[in-house]
């Protein structure tokens, strides 16, 4: 089993969708909210995932064919540094 | 026990933890940040102490997170604050300093920042320092690491030019050249941080590593005798550096060390890469990460850890977001140099064409005394302004034909 936290962004209508519920519906993953806003414009998730490496892969996938932004982990953001 | 740290903090719900090598909550997932003890602090620093410091950043040890007697000490920081004259001149104020870190050990601000992290991945018994870099990150921290005698191991992607892979091949650490893209190198390097027993200056010491930049602010006051100026303008990549330059300058006041402060901080980036200064613009806390496509490559960091808490700070200070397109970063290099004779790289160009852009809309005053952040050296962007060695005059080996050219 692996763990990984990411960060989605969702923008304009996507902010309507019930993404994070389809998300876990579709895959063999426990998605948990650590932290989270909303304004009418955007929206932004914290999101914890757990479950096969492979699968949580295609679920991030999914959701980004489904038109949201998948970024690594906020806290530390991009890793690469100039 | 470090008598000046109590733990670190969670910086958004606030719960406590030891000063161990993490870097987020694990109940929110928020950053972690160092509680410091400033009553101990205070006890223990005062102005003259201070000015009878070294000559480096470690001269303000008790607020770094780490114990001195761990410190590789290369000459990192308190570098000079010089008056540009010529420079306000040319862009219409009154009074202009300039911050020039890129006179640094391996010529750039990153020597700040890593010279805390590898005194603290030296105190936490590490067997290794690491990271993931395109430039001076990478430089800096192969540089410390060998002066340490530390093992080290430095991730580039595969397509790194030349130049800037012999900048930290030159100090012999372990470098890996990674296949794919950016994001392969942070998804790799991530998975690493949790399977190594290394320190990876950017991710499980984080928390340390960026409390360097707070010296930056420290400098600043001391060298204008202890205070503020009115505006300060520094480059944000991830923000890190524009969030810990208020954190140095707020220290100090709660240290009764300067009064309080009223300086108003900008953030500059460059528009290739602008998610902080975008969401400034659409006056909004919440940025969108971007994929960079800039000159500025020591800003190209397209989703900054620290670009929420950026955005609060610009609210904050009363303080602006601005960026530059890649000509402007060009005629800012330029402009510096000419009058000021300091060759920056691209970030500073971003810095000098953002503050004159801030002059220019009267968001900065005239008579604004402002600082200038120069956050690193010009040889290592050559290639963004090559142009200029066009300008040569060729002559032939004789009086005659020397004057004849330049009078043409």
């Amino acid at each position: 089993m692996s763990e990984r936290r990411v960060k989605l962004t969702f923008l304009n209508d996507k902010i309507k969708d019930p993404l994070i519920y389809q998300m876990g519906h579709e895959f063999n993953v426990v998605t948990n909210i650590r932290m989270a806003d909303i304004t009418s414009e955007i929206g932004w998730v914290m999101l914890g995932l757990v479950g096969e490496a492979t699968e949580i892969d295609k679920a991030l996938a999914w959701a980004q064919a489904n038109g949201i932004q998948v970024d690594p982990d906020a806290t530390v953001g991009d890793i690469v540094e100039g | 026990m470090n008598p000046y740290c109590n733990g670190l903090q969670c910086r958004e719900c606030g719960r406590k933890f030891d000063l161990e090598p993490i870097f987020a909550c694990d109940f929110c997932f928020g950053p972690l940040e160092v509680d410091y003890n400033y009553e101990n602090i205070k006890t223990d620093l005062s102005k003259s102490k201070i000015e009878s410091g070294p000559t480096s950043l470690w001269r303000y040890a008790p607020l770094l997170p780490c114990n001195p007697d761990f410190k590789v000490d290369l000459g990192d920081g308190f570098t000079p604050l010089i008056k540009a004259k010529r420079l306000a001149k040319a862009i219409g104020l009154d009074n202009l300093w300039i911050k020039n870190d890129t006179v640094n050990p391996t010529w750039s601000f990153k020597d700040r920042v890593v010279s805390v992290a590898i005194a603290k991945a030296i105190e936490f018994n590490f067997s290794a320092i690491a990271c993931a870099s395109t430039g001076n990150l990478a430089n800096s921290v192969a540089a410390h690491a060998a002066a340490a005698g530390l093992e080290c191991y430095v991730f580039i992607p595969q397509d790194l030019e030349q130049g800037k892979v012999v900048g930290s091949a030159i100090y012999a650490p372990n470098l890996i050249k990674v296949e794919g893209s950016y994001d392969d190198v942070n998804r790799l390097c991530t998975e690493l941080s949790m399977v190594k027993n290394w320190a990876f200056v950017n991710i499980n010491v984080r928390p340390y590593y960026s409390e360097g930049s707070k010296t930056l602010g420290f400098e600043i006051c001391e060298q204008l005798g202890w205070r503020t100026p009115d505006h300060i303008v520094a480059p944000m990549a991830s923000g890190s550096m524009y969030t810990k330059i208020w954190k140095g300058i707020k220290e100090f006041h709660k240290l009764g060390l300067i009064d309080e402060p009223k300086v108003r901080l900008s953030g500059a980036q460059a528009a290739g890469c602008s998610p902080i200064t975008t969401a400034y613009e659409n006056n909004s806390f919440t940025f969108i990460p971007q994929k960079p496509n800039t000159i500025a490559k020591s800003l190209a960091i397209g989703n900054p850890a620290d670009g929420y808490y950026a955005l609060k700070q610009m609210a904050e200070t009363n303080g602006y977001g601005s960026q530059a397109s890649d000509s402007e970063i060009v005629e800012g290099m330029n402009l510096l140099a000419e009058t000021e004779g300091i060759f920056a790289e691209t970030a500073g160009g971003v810095t000098i064409a953002c503050l004159k852009k801030l002059v220019q809309s009267k968001k900065i005053a005239k008579n604004e005394e402002t600082v200038a952040i120069i956050s690193g050296g010009g040889l290592k962007t050559i290639e963004v302004v090559s142009a200029t060695a066009n300008n040569a005059m060729l002559v032939k080996p004789n009086i005659e034909s020397f004057e004849m050219n330049l009078t043409r």
